[in-house]
């Protein structure tokens, strides 16, 4: 089974047609790999149908425009992975 | 249909913004310059305008659940199929429901039939952003009045 890292480097790759090996953990999605919001929903959509999940990018969004919290907490790969696999560890509780 | 304005719908046939679904009509006019391009002798409309005609509708669903505080504006179409020709004086059926809002964005799944038959579908995104400009709020707000838009019913639910 591949790893949550995996799948979703694997859905950017193929969303944004970036070159697999140059999605890293520790890639930005936005300042690193230059994915733009719009590019973005698509892959949010493929990570909800991946995982079962769905996530709250409004609330995400929303938090960063207040300043609660940074693009780095949700865009930065492997923090991205960790929320991902907070919800699908909430999902089965 | 005001094609020569852009306005593309006639009619807010029903809208349920709970439900996040919409029905409208719109009449293609029987004579257009665009006709007489698009093409000479065999005058068709164009399918770029059924799917502005199919974003329109989809638009004014998101307006409504927005209560008319947002503007959609159109990001991205996918998966749009012009599935059979359109001619002078053909009343479209369209509808759209919502499949995503928030974070900025809407998507929604629009599609028009005319007598019975498939004319086109479309996954159809948009940018939700804040009107920028009071005036183009009211309108926006004028217009919805002109396609019977239970502007009303917004207001009491």
């Amino acid at each position: 089974m591949s790893s949550t890292f995996d799948t979703v480097a694997n859905i950017i790759a193929e969303t944004c047609d970036i070159p697999r090996d140059s999605i890293k953990p520790e890639s930005h999605a936005i300042e690193d790999l230059g994915i733009d919001s719009l590019d973005f929903l698509d892959i949010a959509f493929a990570i909800d149908k991946a995982f079962g999940i769905k996530l709250p990018l409004e609330q995400w969004t929303q938090e960063v425009n207040d300043g609660k919290a940074t693009t780095e907490q949700y865009f930065v790969l492997q923090n991205l992975c960790t929320r991902i696999d907070g919800l699908v560890a909430a999902k089965g509780a | 249909m005001r094609i020569e304005y852009f306005q593309l719908i006639d009619r807010i046939v029903d809208i349920d913004v709970g439900g996040g679904t919409i029905r409208t009509e719109a009449a293609v006019p029987q004579e257009s310059t665009i006709f007489e391009g698009h093409f000479p002798g065999h005058p068709l409309m164009p399918g770029v305008l059924l799917i502005e005609s199919m974003a329109q509708t989809a638009g004014w669903l998101i307006i409504g659940v927005n209560k008319f505080a947002k503007m959609p504006f159109l990001a991205a179409v996918k998966d749009a199929k012009l599935r059979s020709f359109v001619t002078p004086g053909t009343v479209l059926s369209l509808n759209a429901k919502l499949l995503h809002e928030g974070s900025g964005y809407a998507v929604t799944k629009a599609a028009a039939v005319a007598n019975g038959k498939a004319v086109c579908d479309a996954e159809i995104t948009f940018r939700v952003l804040a009107f920028p400009d009071p005036s183009m709020r009211t309108a926006m707000e004028e217009w919805a009045t002109r396609l019977a838009f239970p502007i009303q019913a917004l207001a009491d639910g």
